[in-house]
């Protein structure tokens, strides 16, 4: 007979062993080697905390009073995991991308970052789980009495408070030794998840050998197992509906909400391809540890009348003398109740002190100004004593409730308040119009339900609601039984209470989702969670110090340049004591290189940078903002410096063109001057030597004294004209002259220029159109016939055509009168255009005769006038547009 | 960044590939809801007047869909792993993810 020194000796070097295996495991992930760690099978038996203790003892009791109905507790989540594609991925995929580190925190990030959310959901979790905990106490302390009670001599029973106390002490301690070992930004723990596999292997081993032994050793083989349950009472199909229905939904959805799920499922996933094997691998694993429920249960009742169908798990092999398979069977169960308790209290924690404990700390210190080491001790003494609290709440449960009601009961209680997450949580997957106030509103009214209708009796009649409000409803009111909400009469008390909850939940969700209006952030968050998969790429997860501070490094080389930031890193690395180029990601270290980077790209995006790959501070919306802004700045700032480049490239031509322009003009000038004087010294030369010959020669003939002194007028008065030009172009320059306004038409003063400029002589033809010229002009007609003579003029002059004609053509374009002289010589080179109105302008020595003063003067005057002269180019010879307003504005003097 | 932008809907005619993986999707979708069927589905059985289905005959039927889903699931992420994702297509594979699915992917083009 196996007593109870054997079975705690085999428990606590059971004990010993997963102390060990967690400790090996947490050491070689710190050293990087424990790639089997990461193995698809590791995920896929860490997910087998699903079967608890419950499982493991419940299913055969749960089957022995109902049947088949057992299997709905494992159809649900199997039907989930093998629909993995629609919702786990996106769990998975979100929680990687955004970091989560709970339910809570899944829930409050989506909704905003709302802490309130998260403070309701971990409360929610705390008393859903509760009972769970006390359910796992109570097996285990179960398991004790059963062998107790067979042992030898002993005699009377055991204290089961005081089991459950230590049993609580222990796994609080385990708990708290390998969940809070360290505080990993993404909280994964894989010493506790390799002792949670091994734990998984156990117990399907377990209860497989139980299963074996039943049918083979007890049964005698297949066939006959299979007649046994036939003949047993409960060998008819005999399920109800609604619970059948009811139940799988309701396992389906507390395997997508439950926190210690949710911890090994999302939160410590290592790669986003495990679920691909966990997909068929875990329903495989549920169909085994279900597969010898109904034998068990079936040679229970008939071997084992009258004592409690939740134990025939272990009193089968008891009550047959296996002591070796029972002590294997009792393992099995410690296994399920231990890994149950510890990834619970692990996930519970996180939250508590995450969306508790911590808020309220920083907040009373002030928040703002601590150092990062303070706050790690605060984070881990606020989870070492949640987690204490947490198993501690489970106990309490246990010692009130007195551990009398059935285990699968219990559970059930459990799985529809944990199931109040789902609204919120599959609507914030999958619905970016959810809203925070939504997922409050569904919440509270989902859970409110699920206490009053569920929770609060399952402590039993006249515990905690009396036995009128049961009876009568609340306040009388009998629409308010909590087993007949609405009136609704005759139903499961389970699944009346899952139905209603859900439904008023959902409802609630949806219809003030619809109604409420969201914050930019709740909005923001929702498109990232909803549209996460165009926002992530398929795998980030930064693990391990030097991996970080060598992607640090990758993102610093480009911004900052290669040598520069393999400096920089070689130089912090020195500082800390440390070869190479990758020193350790210290707080200090952070700020520097931060600061360093916001010289280059702006603080708040070198602090989304840094932020995105140590991923601890996450990125907030008031980062993103600051980046916005400083993006806008700068791009305002090289928009003004484009402008301003393009203004100076402007002014540069401009200024290129004036010089340009003035450099040809010296030339001129000089070109002028020389021409000047030499204009002035040919009439001079001949003046003066007509005049020595005037006077030295005697007895001059008077013809030949007239005909010298006539050169010597002429001569004289060539001068006279030239000096009078220059005089009158300095005149009109300063703006002195004054505008002696007279009435005429165009034709006269056309017909008036063209006999002063020399008439219809041979050498030109002038062509004009007379029907055009009958405007009546209001002007000084004098200076307009000076400009009209001089274009023709000039036309004479320098026309270079074997029949040189003048085309004058007039036109009005709108107010504004135009007269245009084009000829039909060469015109003039394009290099000259520039220049012809200049002083002093001549354009080659053709057939010379004008100082260059013309077209200058002409120039001038139409600007007195308030018109211009032009010169046209593209036309067949040299043309001049001469336009000249009619609604006559003289010119200011 | 991924130099493909994807400006409103996607291609109408896909890469065989590419189709081949998105019916492997639908697959994977639909797989479930199929389970729910059939998991629902002996919910309907009445069994003969005063001769009711037995357990052991459900037990039968249900273990043996179990099985059957598992080995569905099995195969359909088999397959699953085989070709790369679309949107990752684009990105580029690692070179030991493009052997696999090399390697892998005849079946899945005959089937």
């Amino acid at each position: 007979m196996a007593t109870l020194n054997i079975l705690v000796l085999v428990c606590l070097s059971y004990v010993a062993l997963l102390f060990a295996v967690a400790f090996a495991a947490d050491r070689a992930a710190l050293r990087g080697r424990g790639t089997w760690l990461r193995s698809p099978l590791v995920y896929t038996l860490s997910l087998s905390i699903y079967c608890t203790a419950w499982t493991f003892y419940g299913a055969v009791g749960f089957a022995a009073r109902s049947g088949l109905e057992f299997l709905t507790i494992y159809l649900g989540p199997t039907l989930v995991v093998i629909g993995w594609w629609w919702a786990l991925r996106k769990m998975v995929r979100v929680g990687r991308s955004q970091r989560i580190t709970s339910i809570a925190d899944l829930i409050s990030s989506r909704y905003g970052k709302s802490n309130t959310l998260a403070v309701f959901v971990t409360v929610l979790a705390v008393v859903g789980t509760t009972p769970y905990i006390a359910l796992q106490l109570q097996s285990v302390t179960f398991s004790f009495a059963a062998f107790a009670e067979t042992g030898p001599g002993t005699g009377q029973a055991l204290n089961r408070d005081v089991t459950a106390f230590w049993l609580a002490l222990g796994l609080a301690l385990f708990t708290i030794l390998f969940g809070t070992r360290n505080l990993d930004a993404n909280e994964r723990h894989h010493g506790v998840v390799m002792a949670i596999a091994l734990e998984a292997v156990v117990k399907l081993f377990a209860l497989l050998a139980v299963g074996v032994f039943v049918v083979w050793g007890l049964s005698g083989g297949v066939s006959e197992t299979l007649a046994r349950i036939d003949a047993s009472k409960i060998a008819t199909w005999d399920v109800s509906a609604s619970r059948w229905v009811g139940v799988t939904a309701l396992s389906a959805a507390a395997f997508l909400c439950l926190p210690r799920m949710f911890q090994v499922m999302v939160v410590e996933n290592e790669d986003e391809d495990h679920l691909r094997t966990a997909a068929w691998a875990f329903p495989a694993y549920l169909m085994l540890m279900s597969l010898f429920v109904v034998p068990i249960a079936v040679v229970g009742l008939d071997l084992l009348e009258g004592t409690n169908p939740d134990l025939f798990v272990l009193s089968l092999p008891l009550s047959q003398g296996q002591d070796g398979l029972a002590i294997l069977a009792f393992l099995g169960g410690f296994s399920s109740a231990t890994s149950m308790v510890i990834v619970a209290a692990i996930a519970l924690s996180t939250m508590v002190s995450n969306h508790i404990v911590m808020p309220i700390w920083l907040n009373m210190t002030g928040g703002s100004a601590v150092i990062s080491g303070d706050v790690r001790q605060v984070a881990l003494l606020a989870r070492r004593l949640s987690i204490a609290g947490v198993v501690f709440l489970g106990y309490l449960y246990f010692t009130i409730s007195g551990g009398g009601t059935a285990l699968a009961k219990i559970g059930l209680v459990s799985f529809a308040g944990v199931a109040q997450f789902l609204p919120a949580l599959l609507g914030g997957l999958f619905w970016r119009g959810a809203t925070r106030m939504g997922a409050m509103t569904g919440l509270a009214i989902g859970s409110v339900v699920w206490l009053y209708s569920l929770f609060l009796p399952s402590f039993g009649p006249a515990v905690i609601l009396s036995e009128g409000i049961m009876q009568q409803g609340l306040l009388g009111l009998s629409w308010l039984r909590p087993q007949a909400l609405f009136g609704s009469e005759g139903m499961d008390p389970l699944v009346h209470a899952v139905m209603w909850s859900m439904l008023l939940n959902t409802a609630g969700f949806v219809l003030v989702s619809l109604l409420s209006f969201p914050k930019p952030i709740e909005r923001l968050q929702g498109a990232q969670f909803v549209n996460v998969y165009e926002h992530s790429p398929t795998s980030g997860g930064w693990t391990g110090g030097l991996a970080q501070t060598e992607d640090l490094l990758i993102m610093a080389q480009r911004i900052m340049g290669p040598t520069q930031a393999q400096t920089f890193f070689a130089g912090a690395a020195g500082g800390q004591g440390i070869g190479g180029y990758l020193p350790e990601p210290s707080p200090d270290f952070l700020q520097a290189l931060e600061r360093e980077l916001s010289g280059s790209v702006g603080a708040a995006a070198a602090h989304a940078m840094v932020g995105q790959i140590v991923g601890g501070a996450s990125v907030s919306v008031e980062d993103l903002m600051a980046v916005a802004d400083e993006t806008a700045q700068i791009m305002e700032y090289s928009s003004k410096l484009e402008a301003k480049s393009a203004e100076l490239t402007r002014t540069a031509r401009k200024l290129r063109e004036a010089n340009d322009k003035l450099t040809q003009l010296s030339r001129q000038k000089d070109a002028f001057l020389s021409q000047v004087s030499h204009e002035l010294r040919t009439p001079m030369t001949s003046i003066r030597a007509f005049s020595e010959i005037l006077r030295d020669t005697k007895g001059l003939k008077a013809g030949e004294a007239g005909k010298y002194a006539s050169v010597i007028h002429d001569e004289a008065i060539r001068l006279t004209r030239l000096l009078d030009d220059l005089l009158d172009l300095s005149v009109l320059e300063n703006g002195q002259v004054n505008l002696n306004v007279q009435s005429g038409t165009l034709a006269d003063l056309l017909d008036r220029a063209a006999a002063a400029a020399g008439g219809e002589a041979a050498t030109l033809k002038i062509r004009r159109r007379r029907g055009d010229e009958d405007i009546i002009l209001s002007t000084d007609l004098d200076r307009l016939a000076q400009v009209f003579i001089n274009l023709i003029a000039n036309a004479r002059k320098y026309c270079d055509a074997a029949q040189p004609v003048l085309t004058i053509e007039t036109r009005m374009s709108g107010e504004t009168l135009l007269v245009d002289f084009t000829d039909n010589g060469s015109g003039i080179p394009v290099d000259k255009q520039d220049v012809i109105f200049e002083k002093f302008s001549r354009i080659g020595d053709t057939k010379a005769g004008g100082a260059g003063l013309g077209l200058a003067i002409c120039r001038e005057i139409m600007a007195r006038l308030g018109g211009q002269v032009t010169y046209l180019p593209g036309q067949q010879g040299a043309a001049f547009r001469v336009s000249l307003p009619l609604e006559q504005r003289v010119a200011a003097q | 960044m991924s130099a493909a932008p994807k400006p409103g809907p996607g291609p109408v005619f896909v890469e065989r590939r590419a189709y081949r993986r998105r019916r492997l999707v639908d697959a994977a979708r639909l797989l479930p809801i199929l389970g729910v069927a059939l998991v629902c589905l002996p919910l309907l059985w009445t069994g003969e007047r005063e001769q009711p289905m037995s357990t052991t005959y459900a037990m039968i039927y249900f273990f043996g869909l179990w099985l059957a889903l598992v080995i569905g699931a099995a195969l359909l992420s088999r397959y699953l792993k085989a070709t790369p994702e679309p949107g990752d297509a684009a990105d580029g594979a690692t070179p030991s993810e493009n052997s696999v699915a090399g390697s892998a992917n005849g079946p899945a083009g005959g089937a």
